[in-house]
């Protein structure tokens, strides 16, 4: 199993998870989160203090997939979050000890499987 | 001849309606994502300045000085003139600054056909010019002794100068300037709901001044219109709750908003003639069409984004009409509707309805084309997406603060230094 986070821009969330929910990728959990990647920082005055916003907001996304999901949650996220620009994020693809799932106390590849056979989209 | 309690009046009623352009804002504002809702508030505070400023110059003359049927004269421009006589029974000064904050809201309701996508500079000119060539021969038709004033259309607070006029203007406006990119493709959720009860509120609050205040004098005409301004919105209200519960099951609070805001548009050209009776059935009624359109509006690609057209217009053409069916001599003291006797004011209802969209629609395009001309309508669309608050004004409306490095600039040097805003200060 895998851990797959992913920062991406807030207004790429919609686009994002209508293309992993097209991969069949169910379950994930998103934070908002605050970041710096190289993009041009936004200058903002307020009165006369003039800022420089050094952290833009993100999106964080955590999606505990089994082995052979990798590559299709990827791939989903990078066509959906990609506008060429910098400040698009980055994805990070981390091992993973043990999952349980709570409700069953179903372990590892079993607790990363969707209940139910997903319909063809 | 000055009267005291007149010019009391007015003095309240013309802070009251400027005092509805921010509240505007504040109803608009909340509807909007958060990432643009300084830009959205904005926009009508903008226009107390660039309209307000355009009408004591230029555009009060336009309507109110002597001229032909189509617009007024020079005769008052720079405010030549317009002294503390009498104007009416109030000094004339106080009768250009009331018809002024009239001025301002109408081209402030426009903005909410164009938000979260609109150059902030492009909408300056616009609302500038707009005032200057559409509301003011609009006003003068109707209020300044022009064709329409000849013609016999009732429009006792601005139903149709005012609200007709600017749901043109906002549909041409938001088909011009185009959808927003995340129109019918994301849901867009409004930021901030309580901002629009407030602003729905104050909108009442301040309406007392714009339809009452439509008598220019502490009178029983004022006492009228006052009164329908508080039945009319009733009736949208309940009825719009009903049929919210009947169709989903639930009162929506954005509808209340709604219905109230419906409601006084729909009085406002009956105001001060109709009886309270009446003005509590063109409430009711307004809540129909309203609500058909808003529904209607969402399932098309226009994207009138906070419903100028299904509010302002429907309702304002519902009032319109209406006001030439209801109106009553009993209350009016000067002339009746079709439901008495006068089946022709009917005919003249629409003509002025009909007269005043299509001459808004003509000139609101031909602006917004000249305006493109020197700078583009639309934000980019790297701008939409970063939210006009940001891209636009340089502000953000919820600002966490966090990694925000102070930029100081020497008094000497222009080069600025920086520093970490959390920097221990030694």
């Amino acid at each position: 199993m895998k851990l797959v986070v992913a920062i991406i821009r807030p207004e790429s969330l919609s686009r994002v998870l209508e293309s992993l929910f097209r991969a069949d990728v169910r379950g994930l959990t998103i934070h908002r989160a605050h970041g710096h990647g190289g993009e041009t920082e936004n200058v903002e005055t307020y009165r006369g203090t003039t800022v420089k916003m050094e952290l833009s907001e993100k999106v964080r996304l955590e999606i505990g997939v089994s082995d052979h999901f990798v590559e299709p949650t990827v791939r989903a996220i990078v066509d959906a979050a990609r506008t060429g620009e910098v400040g698009d994020g980055k994805i990070f693809v981390l091992p993973v000890e043990k999952v349980v799932r709570i409700r069953t106390g179903e372990q590892d590849e079993a607790a990363v499987t969707p209940v139910e056979e997903s319909a063809p989209v | 001849m000055l009267d005291s309690a007149d010019t009391a009046w007015m003095l309240v009623a013309t802070a009251l309606v400027l005092m509805m352009t921010p509240a505007l804002g504040f109803f608009y504002g909340g509807l909007v994502r958060s990432k643009n809702a300084l830009n959205t508030l904005m926009m009508s505070f903008a226009a107390l300045g660039f309209v307000g400023l355009a009408w004591a110059l230029g555009g009060y003359s336009l309507v109110f000085a002597p001229g032909g049927s189509w617009i007024g004269g020079g005769s008052h421009l720079l405010l030549r003139g317009v002294d503390l006589g009498a104007k009416g029974s109030i000094p004339h000064l106080l009768f250009m600054a009331y018809q002024g904050t009239f001025a301002i809201v109408t081209a402030a309701l426009i903005s909410g056909a164009i938000v979260e996508r609109m150059s902030f500079r492009a909408y300056l000119a616009f609302i500038t010019a707009w005032a200057l060539a559409v509301y003011a021969p609009v006003a003068h038709w109707v209020w300044g002794g022009g064709w329409l004033a000849e013609l016999g259309a009732l429009d006792f607070a601005g139903g149709t100068v005012v609200h007709i006029n600017a749901a043109a203007a906002a549909l041409v406006t938001a088909i011009v300037v185009g959808p927003r990119k995340d129109h019918a493709r994301q849901a867009v959720l409004p930021q901030n709901v309580p901002f629009t009860l407030l602003g729905a509120g104050l909108l009442w609050l301040g309406w007392f001044g714009f339809n009452a205040g439509s008598a220019l004098g502490a009178n029983a005409s004022a006492a009228l219109a006052f009164t329908n301004t508080m039945l009319a919105p009733m009736g949208t209200l309940v009825v719009w709750t009903l049929i919210d519960l009947r169709r989903t099951g639930k009162a929506t609070a954005v509808g209340a908003a709604t219905a109230i805001v419906v409601g006084l548009v729909a009085i406002t050209p009956a105001a001060g003639l109709v009886g309270p009776l009446p003005a509590i059935a063109i409430g009711v009624v307004a809540a129909v069409p309203s609500y058909a359109a808003l529904l209607w509006r969402a399932r098309t690609r226009l994207d009138d984004s906070l419903d100028v057209v299904a509010a302002h217009g429907v309702g304002g053409i519902t009032g319109a009409i209406l006001t030439g069916v209801l109106a009553s001599r009993a209350w009016n003291g000067t002339v009746d509707g079709m439901l008495y006797g006068n089946p022709r004011q009917l005919w003249i209802q629409l003509v002025a309805t009909v007269a005043a969209i299509a001459w808004s629609a003509g000139a609101t395009w031909s602006i917004l084309k000249l305006v493109a001309l020197f700078t583009p309508l639309r934000a980019s669309r790297r701008e939409e997406g970063l939210g006009l608050d940001v891209s636009q004004h340089g502000e953000e409306a919820y600002s966490h603060g966090e990694g925000a490095v102070l930029v100081l600039t020497e008094p000497e040097s222009e080069s600025p230094a920086l520093r970490p805003a959390a920097a221990p200060v030694s």
